[in-house]
């Protein structure tokens, strides 16, 4: 099979469209999912070619959309949901809290909840109040999910394939200021990319740089102006928040010795204060300089015209790599 | 034809056995045969007896915090007898009877409340999800689990319970409209016991009824005595029927009280007069059965003596079972988090293994 060049949102559907295609389990609803496509057009086509029973709009209701959901994947079902941002999710977070997270646990393994959850997150894109924000550390917090975010169309397919046939919740978050932002090549043929594993996706020797999401590129602009100050900045796309992948994360960073963490969450109990303390617990007197951390603030999101003050990028990266270099 | 006949908006209840044991034949259901009865019966005697016995070990503290059932009995007897095993139940947290009924055993129910997650694990072919306890979130999981079944065009249905304080969640609203937009075979029963903790249920809702409430959803509602377990079965029945049909789901509301406090940990006689708990005794839903097969000559003090001792037997060994079984391992505690086990759940696992050694040690 050929490879066909697309971008994140393309890379999604081809990726609902073959497991739908795969596995009658699998269905796919949320707000505007099944008619329209999707906001995003994420999920354009899908009812057309599965029909209505497969692909559906739901009521306009985060918790109900979550709640349902867990009960169709006890009942062999196999629900991809969309919310349709992640600033809606919060009322659905106590259907995944309460319930998807602990259903498995609660059972002693009888009754399980193998569903996916898909919402696009994040800054970036000049969107309205309550659009933005990066909440990833909440759900990685919740004992029992796991929580996957890509930063490619090729790893957007291979994870949510993944998700999608893995036995327990997965929260996907979706970088949607990547959505449309670059195209890469996506094989046509089914393949998965395993979750809890995170990738070095540049190779270095003098620092580590650890980000998932849309950071992932905002750290590899910082490693180019790095190389040419001659600082070599390894990249590790962590790609699971929850379950962290420690084994990779590590190795990086006791071949460098130094660490910067990117996250555009806000900084405090961020997902950047666990990967620092695993690093100084595990690697401790090894380090050549602390860890240390570009993150958004801890601030309420700002709305569009001063957005940018917020996130993370490269001239702060940079300043993060001087500091421990130096 | 009671979700026809009976119009919520006009407070119309249910009713075919009354506090007095008598009935009204021409609604009895066909079913109650003396010896279904009487089999019912026995059951019902048989849950209050083991929520007593929870009760008692609570007070010597042997069993955790739970939520007695005692006075909803016929409410989920009766609903429960018009399901199908292969139906899908999903409880609230005071169900004892309705989830033993339907196979959860008696001894796993114990084990639960009284804090061991051996209690967790329900027979395989069970159809019964573990007790909820946030409230009202489980209906949602009722909707879900009952449109899959629609989607398979599979013939089971799927009966939820909750309470009048439900009803004001947003779960609850949630659910009653996804199941009346994507019409599932589901079975709404709220056990209307009148008080929400300490907040009684005029204060919970300005509607008349809560079965009214369906109305808004659009379907049926029905307003049925709680208390009467041939009103209970029949009612449920025709809504299971009607959700079997493909006909979409149904609320029922179970007009009755619930006699114990809220949980061991709640003095409900902080909030209600004893008057008003001994007006609810005279409507027992065990004492007007036993009245209503007195007047059929079934119902003998000799057979209740029987019963009673046979029951207790039962209910002695139950206990001796729940307090032999051992606790949960330090393993399980750990391994049903996901199919597979992070590598932080396998360290922390023998971390925890290793500081009970040292701390067994001391």
């Amino acid at each position: 099979m050929a490879n066909q060049v697309l971008t994140m949102v393309q890379a999604i559907n081809m990726a609902l469209k073959q497991e739908m295609a795969r596995d009658s389990r699998v269905l796919v609803f949320g707000e505007d999912v099944g008619f329209e496509g999707g906001v995003f057009r994420v999920t354009e086509g899908l009812q057309k070619e599965f029909g209505p029973e497969r692909c559906f709009d739901t009521p306009l209701a985060e918790a109900g959309i979550a709640g349902m959901s867990i009960g169709l994947a006890i009942n062999g079902m196999r629900p991809v949901c969309e919310i349709q941002f992640s600033g809606f999710f919060f009322e659905a977070y106590s259907q995944m809290m309460c319930h998807a997270s602990r259903m498995r646990n609660r059972t002693r393994g009888v009754l399980t909840v193998p569903m996916v959850l898909r919402m696009p997150y994040g800054g970036g894109i000049k969107a309205l109040e309550h659009h933005s924000e990066s909440m990833e550390a909440i759900m990685a917090h919740t004992q029992g999910l796991k929580v996957v975010i890509p930063s490619t169309p090729f790893d957007a397919k291979g994870l949510l394939i993944a998700a999608i046939r893995d036995g327990d919740p997965v929260i996907f978050m979706e970088p949607k200021r990547l959505y449309r932002a670059f195209k890469q090549e996506v094989p046509e043929e089914d393949y998965f990319i395993p979750i809890g594993r995170a990738a070095v996706i540049a190779e270095g020797s003098d620092v580590t740089l650890i980000a998932w999401g849309a950071m992932v590129r905002e750290c590899y602009e910082a490693a180019a102006q790095a190389q040419k100050e001659g600082i070599s900045c390894e990249v590790v796309d962590v790609r699971t928040i929850s379950p962290l992948d420690h084994e990779t994360i590590l190795a990086s960073v006791k071949k460098t010795g130094r660490a910067v963490v990117v996250h555009e969450a806000p900084r405090s109990y961020g997902p950047g204060a666990e990967i620092s303390a695993t690093i100084s617990e595990t690697l401790g007197g090894a380090l050549k300089a602390p860890v240390q951390r570009v993150t958004g603030f801890d601030v309420i999101m700002p709305l569009l015209r001063t957005e940018d003050r917020y996130m993370p990028n490269p001239v702060r990266i940079m300043e993060a790599v001087k500091k421990v270099i130096a | 034809m009671f979700l026809e006949k009976y119009d919520p908006l006009k407070n119309q209840m249910v009713q075919i056995l009354d506090q007095d044991g008598n009935h009204k034949e021409d609604l009895l259901p066909k079913e109650m045969t003396d010896d279904v009865v009487k089999d019912l019966y026995e059951q019902m005697v048989f849950y209050r007896m083991c929520d007593k016995r929870m009760l008692k070990m609570q007070r010597t503290g042997r069993m955790g915090t739970f939520a007695p059932l005692e006075g909803q009995e016929a409410a989920q007897i009766g609903s429960e007898f018009a399901m199908k095993k292969t139906d899908w139940m999903v409880p609230a947290f005071r169900e004892l009877a309705a989830m033993c009924a339907h196979g959860v055993p008696v001894e796993t129910f114990f084990l639960f409340w009284r804090g061991n997650e051996i209690g967790s694990k329900y027979p395989k072919d069970v159809k019964v999800l573990p007790s909820s306890i946030p409230v009202g979130s489980q209906m949602l999981h009722a909707v879900g689990i009952s449109l899959a079944s629609k989607l398979r065009k599979e013939k089971d249905i799927t009966v939820t319970y909750f309470g009048d304080g439900a009803t004001s969640e947003g779960d609850f609203h949630e659910a009653m409209n996804f199941a009346g937009v994507f019409k599932t075979p589901t079975v709404f029963i709220c056990q209307n016991n009148q008080y929400a903790i300490s907040v009684p249920r005029s204060k919970q809702t300005a509607s008349e009824t809560i079965a009214q409430k369906a109305i808004a959803y659009g379907f049926p509602g029905v307003l049925v005595d709680g208390n009467d377990l041939f009103a209970m079965f029949a009612v449920t029945k025709e809504a299971a029927e009607r959700a079997r049909k493909g006909g979409g789901p149904t609320l029922i509301e179970a007009y009755t009280y619930r006699l114990a406090d809220h949980t061991t940990a709640d003095d409900s006689t902080k909030y209600r007069t004893q008057e008003e708990v001994d007006g609810w005794r005279k409507r027992d839903p065990l004492l007007r059965l036993q009245k209503y097969l007195f007047k059929k000559g079934a119902w003998t003090e000799k057979y209740e003596a029987a019963l009673q001792e046979n029951l207790l037997k039962k209910v002695d060994e139950i206990t001796e079972k729940v307090e032999a079984t051992a606790d949960q391992t330090v393993d399980s505690m750990f391994d049903y988090l996901f199919a597979e086990p992070t590598q932080e759940l396998l360290e922390q696992k023998a971390y925890l293994k290793k500081m009970l050694e040292l701390e067994n040690k001391k």
